[in-house]
Parts: structure tokens; C-alpha cells; sequence
């Protein structure tokens, strides 16, 4: 087979599907391609060899990272691979399935991957991201940017609640996915709202960081990551992150009073830590 | 002109460094009309507005080491009546080979901090004292600071990313707003310390520097062994590698003495301490690497600049290189002179202060063993 993409894994070097870069971090590319069948879109995150590693090393590290987001993934969404059919699910019998399937639809559905080649397929999340949509607003709608960000806040108690913290949590990992319309056809534009609605569902995505946890400082620094996010990229709207938390603090009950407290520890403290020797 | 002496001895090695900053360039935007500045040539520099500074001169840099036995660290007492038994004859050594009279002198540099206590302090002393005897003000700097400061004059990377990695520390850092920023660090032990822990349970000698021989010893190795690996964010940690590492010589020493090596299960081969040596390297230097990718896709930057005791390991740089240049960006980094502890890079930094209207009191010339990076107002950048 001729090879199309010379620069992708295989198999996508020898697909005729076709692939636009979506983003291009420190750790992977983001492909927006389809799966499948032509209208299935899907998004493909490819973690290219790093030349300056040992190849031991490399190979090793893309296994373990590929494979930690993928399992996260499939546990929120509790779809998929792993717990489907008459597959055993792992139980903690304490816990029973904490979590498995918490935010379903909420976050990517995982649809399949190889770590040997570095790569990892996930469905496509239609919409803009929450930063985009927070900058294309219309000015007046205060009402709308607090019902978004309360949205937010539940999500993310949701995640944390599943016993996931996101690690990276910004208003661009956050989209905003229009609500489907009655016949909800997928890979139609019909659902794409006006740019200055804020209406839709609040979406998760990018789970390069996340870690299984159910501590209240990994929790609290998950929320200070988002505040510091937050309060950098919309300065003017920094006042209003509040809705975020109060509606995180109601969404995750006890806990969450317990973590937002923990918050103002980790407030205080910054990143800063005092440097010995 | 402009003349600083910097004293340096926040850790084993005391220095004593004269420099001098020639005058700044006329900093009148050039006449449209004039033929010497073409407007290509304008828009090639990679700063906008701000002429490129001209080139500082070392008139002497001079350094003397404190090396403790092999298997042993150098502790804090000894180093600190090093440094004194020491600094008198390093200040009028590199004043004789500076050809400069008191009078060209402008102000004294010292290390503040970060750093150990009572080397920090003896050097303080003298310091101090240099500032009274001859009349001249006293600037207190941030070694961090020096170091970047000092790596910037030498290579002439404008806004580089700095990866600082040394005995003591180790910073991802970016300048934004007047502030060196602190993106990422070690959590725990900074590389150069777990590197020099790990010299001393091999029994290595600390001369030269313990990094320098465990990275002689690791070109001879070949064989990855399995470390763990801690990158969280842009933060690192490296005790946990530095107890794993260390149990595998235990097992490594064992094995030798029964007479039975200890084989490598892929290749068969014995593991021997150059396999080890080889094995901590490629870790740790990897996360290094990893954590200032991630901060130069980060600030959107494509310059890398290494500083530090531990910049001058050629692997390190060579692993950066690549990373580097598949970014599309370049590595800069200094030999050892200038890497290593130096007291250049605290007269440089110093003076750079001192030109901006900074001096320290006398009664303010305290030193403090944790002093950040992003403590300092950078304010003769923009």
C-alpha cells in the first residue's frame, strides 16, 4: 500500500482518511479524522517518538501514558474496550465500581489505540471549546456565561467524584457541545448553536494528565489549576469563577465542602514552596 | 566604566570574578536615512526595540573547589573554613590579574542565596568587609539569577527557556513581566545531589566533581535498567529514583562479592557500575528534557539555555539538543567556567542591578539559604 501519510502510525500512513492537525503539544498531536465510516468523525492523538530518549525508556513511557488515558476514559465513560460484553470487571469490594460510567457521554468515548505505535483514537466532540465560547459570547449574557460555569463546576465535581482528577484542567480542555437536535444525526452542523449562545453540554477532554485519586489535595489543585487558568485567560470574567465552585461544592455534597476548603490551603500556599540547600 | 567583583560560595566551590560592562550603545532609534541600519537588518533582531547589549568583559575569574574524600559529601563546617582559609588570596589574586586599582572598582557582589548557611555567610563576611575596607557599596544577588544572567551575556540567547540544574537546584525558568519564573522544579533533591549521592555509595572520587566522573563512567555503559520515572506536570522528583538506584548497588556490590554478577536478564551481560551510571543518567536527564519541552510549548519558545554544575554533562546537552531541533529551536549552553559555580556570574548579575540604582545596606547584607528565583525584580529587562 502506498503510504499517504508518511508521517502517522501505521495504520492511518496508509488510510485515505483524511487528517488535519488540531493541536500540537509538548507530548502528542491531535488529529481530526473519521473512524470508520467517512461521516464518523473522530479524533486521533499520536505520541510521536522522542528522539532524545533512551528507545527502552520512550517505548515504555508511551505504553504507560496511552494506556493510563485510555483506561481513565473508558472508566468515566463505562464503554468500550474493558468492561464490555464478557469481560470481567476488575471490583474493588469495598468500592464495587466506583465511578465506572459517572460521565457517560460527558468525555470522549475511547475507540481504540496502540502503544507500540503511540497512538490513541477517541470519538470526535463536536462544538467549541468553553474559551472560545466564553470569547465569542454575547456581552450582556451574564445569566448564560453563570449557567455555563455552574455546568462546568458539576462536571468536574461529576470527575471527581468518579475518583479522577483531570490534571489540566483549562477552558480549553473544556468543550462546549450544542445540544443534538430531536433527530440527532451525527456529523450534521444542524446542532451548531449561534456563536453567542453559551447553550449545550460541557464536555471533558484531554486526559494526558489524569491520575486515578481520591485525595482532597489532589482535588483542591485540580480546582486551583482551573482558577489559575481561568483568572489568565478570561481576566474579566475571573470575578464570576465562583459559579464553578459553588456549583462543585452542591454536586459533590460533603466532600466537596471538604475540598473547597482545601482550596484555600492551596491558595495560599501557591506553587510556591520555600527552597532549601 | 562600569567594574564589579563578585564573590561566590554558596556551595563547595568559592570564586571570585571581576567584570566589566562597557558602555551601553547609543539607544536612539537610527535615522530612517541611514544607510547603516538597513531595515532587514532591523527586523532580524530577535528583540524588538531593545539593542542587543554588548559583549561584557571578564577581566578575571578565578575558582577554588572544596573536594571532600571519596564516599563522603562536603559538609557545611568545612566547606565554610575553606572558603575563608581561601577568599583573601583569590580577591587579591584576581585583582592582580584584572590590572584594575580600587578606585575603577564600582560596587561588591555577593551571593545572598540560595544556598548552604555557613559557606554562604563566611563569603558574606568577606564581602562585607572588602565593602567597608575600601569604601564601596555592597549589591547581595540571587545565585539562580547569576547563573541565567551570566548564561545569557555568554551565549547571547535573547529569551531563552533556562533549565537550571545543579547540586542544589533545579529550575525550569522563563522571564515574563520582570521576574525569572519558576515553571517547573524538583520537589525533593535537586539531579546534581541525587547524582552526587549516587557517586558516593559507588565510592567515586568527588574530584573533579562527582557528575563529571559518573558521567565518564556512563559512557561506558549501554544496558537501560528499569528507574522509576517522575515527571508530574512540569515538576520533577528524584529521591525515589536516587533509592531505587541505590538498592541496585547494593544488589551490584552484593552479587561481586559472592562472586556470582548479576546479570542483565535481556543481554545476559554483567551488571557493573558504568551500566548503573549509564541507567541513572538516561532517566533523570529524560525527565529534565521532558519538563523543559513542556515549558517551551508552554511559553511558545524555541530557545533552550542550560545552566548549572550539571549543564556541562555533554549527554544532557546532546539529549536537549535534539529535543531542541525537533522543535525547531536551538540548545545554548557554557563550559564549565561559567556553568559551574563562578563569581563572574555574581559581579555580572550584581552589576546589572547596581546600574538600576540597587544596592544592599550594610545592615540589610544578611544571607538566607532559601531566597527564589522570582523573588527578584529583573528591572533592567523588559
Amino acid at each position: 500500500m502506498t503510504q499517504l501519510n508518511p508521517h502517522l502510525p501505521p495504520p492511518f500512513d496508509t488510510s485515505s482518511a483524511e487528517f488535519t492537525l488540531i493541536a500540537q503539544g509538548a507530548e502528542s498531536l491531535l488529529y481530526r479524522t473519521t473512524f470508520l465510516h467517512p461521516n464518523t468523525s473522530a479524533a486521533l492523538k499520536v505520541r510521536p517518538e522522542k528522539k532524545w530518549r533512551h528507545q527502552t525508556l520512550d517505548k515504555r513511557l508511551t505504553r504507560q501514558r496511552i494506556l493510563a488515558e485510555a483506561r481513565v476514559l473508558v472508566k468515566l465513560s463505562g464503554e468500550g474496550i474493558a468492561s464490555g460484553g464478557g469481560g470481567k470487571k476488575v471490583k474493588d469490594p469495598k468500592l464495587g465500581v466506583q465511578g465506572v460510567g459517572a460521565l457517560r457521554g460527558r468525555v470522549p468515548a475511547v475507540w481504540g489505540l496502540d502503544w507500540e505505535k503511540g497512538w490513541l483514537v477517541m470519538e470526535w466532540i463536536e462544538g467549541r471549546t468553553v474559551k472560545q465560547a466564553i470569547y465569542d459570547r454575547d456581552a450582556g449574557d451574564e445569566m448564560g456565561l453563570r449557567a455555563l460555569l455552574g455546568e462546568v463546576g458539576r462536571v468536574v465535581a461529576l470527575l471527581h467524584g468518579a475518583g479522577v482528577v483531570h490534571g489540566d484542567l483549562t477552558s480549553s480542555n473544556l468543550m462546549l457541545r450544542p445540544l443534538k437536535p430531536e433527530t440527532g444525526q451525527e456529523g450534521e452542523e444542524k446542532g451548531v448553536a449561534k456563536p453567542g449562545r453559551l447553550s449545550g453540554e460541557v464536555v471533558l477532554i484531554d486526559f494526558g494528565l489524569a491520575t486515578q485519586s481520591v485525595s482532597d489535595e489532589d482535588r483542591a489543585v485540580d480546582l486551583y489549576v482551573l482558577e489559575r487558568a481561568f483568572g489568565s485567560t478570561h481576566p474579566k470574567e475571573e470575578a464570576l469563577f465562583a459559579e464553578v465552585l459553588a456549583a462543585y461544592g452542591e454536586t459533590l455534597g460533603k466532600s466537596g465542602k471538604v475540598v473547597l476548603r482545601r482550596l484555600e490551603d492551596v491558595r495560599m500556599r501557591g506553587r510556591k514552596k520555600s527552597m532549601l540547600g | 566604566m562600569p567594574i564589579a567583583i563578585g564573590l561566590e560560595g554558596s556551595a563547595n566551590k568559592l570564586g571570585v570574578g571581576i567584570i566589566l560592562h562597557p558602555p551601553t550603545r547609543d539607544l536612539t532609534p537610527p535615522s530612517p536615512h541611514d544607510s547603516a541600519y538597513s531595515d532587514d537588518e532591523r527586523s532580524s533582531q530577535p528583540s524588538k526595540g531593545t539593542p542587543r547589549s554588548p559583549p561584557v568583559q571578564i577581566l578575571a575569574n578565578l575558582r577554588h573547589t572544596f573536594n571532600s574524600p571519596p564516599g563522603t559529601g562536603f559538609l557545611p563546617k568545612d566547606t565554610a573554613a575553606h572558603h575563608r582559609r581561601w577568599v583573601v588570596r583569590l580577591v587579591k589574586q584576581a585583582m592582580a590579574q584584572a590590572h584594575v586599582q580600587l578606585e575603577d572598582i564600582d560596587c561588591i557582589c555577593f551571593t545572598r542565596g540560595p544556598g548552604m548557611g555557613g559557606p554562604l555567610s563566611s563569603v558574606a563576611i568577606a564581602a562585607r568587609t572588602l565593602s567597608q575596607l575600601w569604601d564601596k557599596p555592597l549589591v547581595g544577588v540571587n545565585h539562580c539569577v547569576g547563573h541565567v544572567e551570566m548564561g545569557r551575556a555568554i551565549t547571547g540567547a535573547e529569551n531563552p527557556v533556562v533549565l537550571y540544574v545543579s547540586g542544589g537546584n533545579t529550575q525550569v525558568i522563563a522571564y515574563s513581566a520582570q521576574r525569572y519564573r519558576i515553571f517547573g522544579e524538583a520537589l525533593d533533591v535537586a539531579v546534581g545531589n541525587c547524582l552526587d549521592r549516587f557517586a558516593r555509595v559507588l565510592n567515586i572520587p568527588n574530584d573533579p566533581a562527582p557528575g563529571y566522573n559518573i558521567e565518564q563512567l556512563a559512557k561506558k555503559g549501554g544496558i537501560m535498567l528499569e528507574l522509576p520515572y517522575a515527571v508530574k506536570g512540569m515538576d520533577v522528583s528524584f529521591s525515589g529514583i536516587l533509592a531505587r538506584v541505590e538498592e541496585m548497588a547494593a544488589k551490584m556490590q552484593q552479587a561481586e562479592t559472592k562472586n556470582e554478577p548479576w546479570l542483565d536478564v535481556a543481554t545476559q551481560q554483567p551488571i557493573t557500575p558504568a551500566e548503573l551510571c549509564f541507567t541513572l543518567q538516561e532517566t533523570v536527564f529524560a525527565m529534565l528534557v521532558e519538563i523543559t519541552e513542556r515549558a517551551m510549548a508552554h511559553v511558545g519558545a524555541n530557545q533552550v539555555l542550560i545552566v548549572g554544575g550539571v549543564g556541562c554533562n555533554e549527554r544532557l546537552q546532546e539529549m536537549m539538543g535534539i529535543m531542541a531541533s525537533e522543535r525547531g529551536g536551538s540548545v545554548f549552553a557554557t563550559d564549565e567556567r561559567f556553568c559551574i559555580d563562578n563569581g563572574i556570574m555574581i559581579a555580572h548579575a550584581g552589576l546589572l542591578a547596581y546600574k538600576q540604582g540597587f544596592s544592599t545596606a550594610l545592615s540589610d547584607s544578611g544571607v538566607t539559604q532559601r531566597f527564589r528565583t522570582d523573588e527578584v525584580l529583573i528591572n533592567w529587562r523588559d
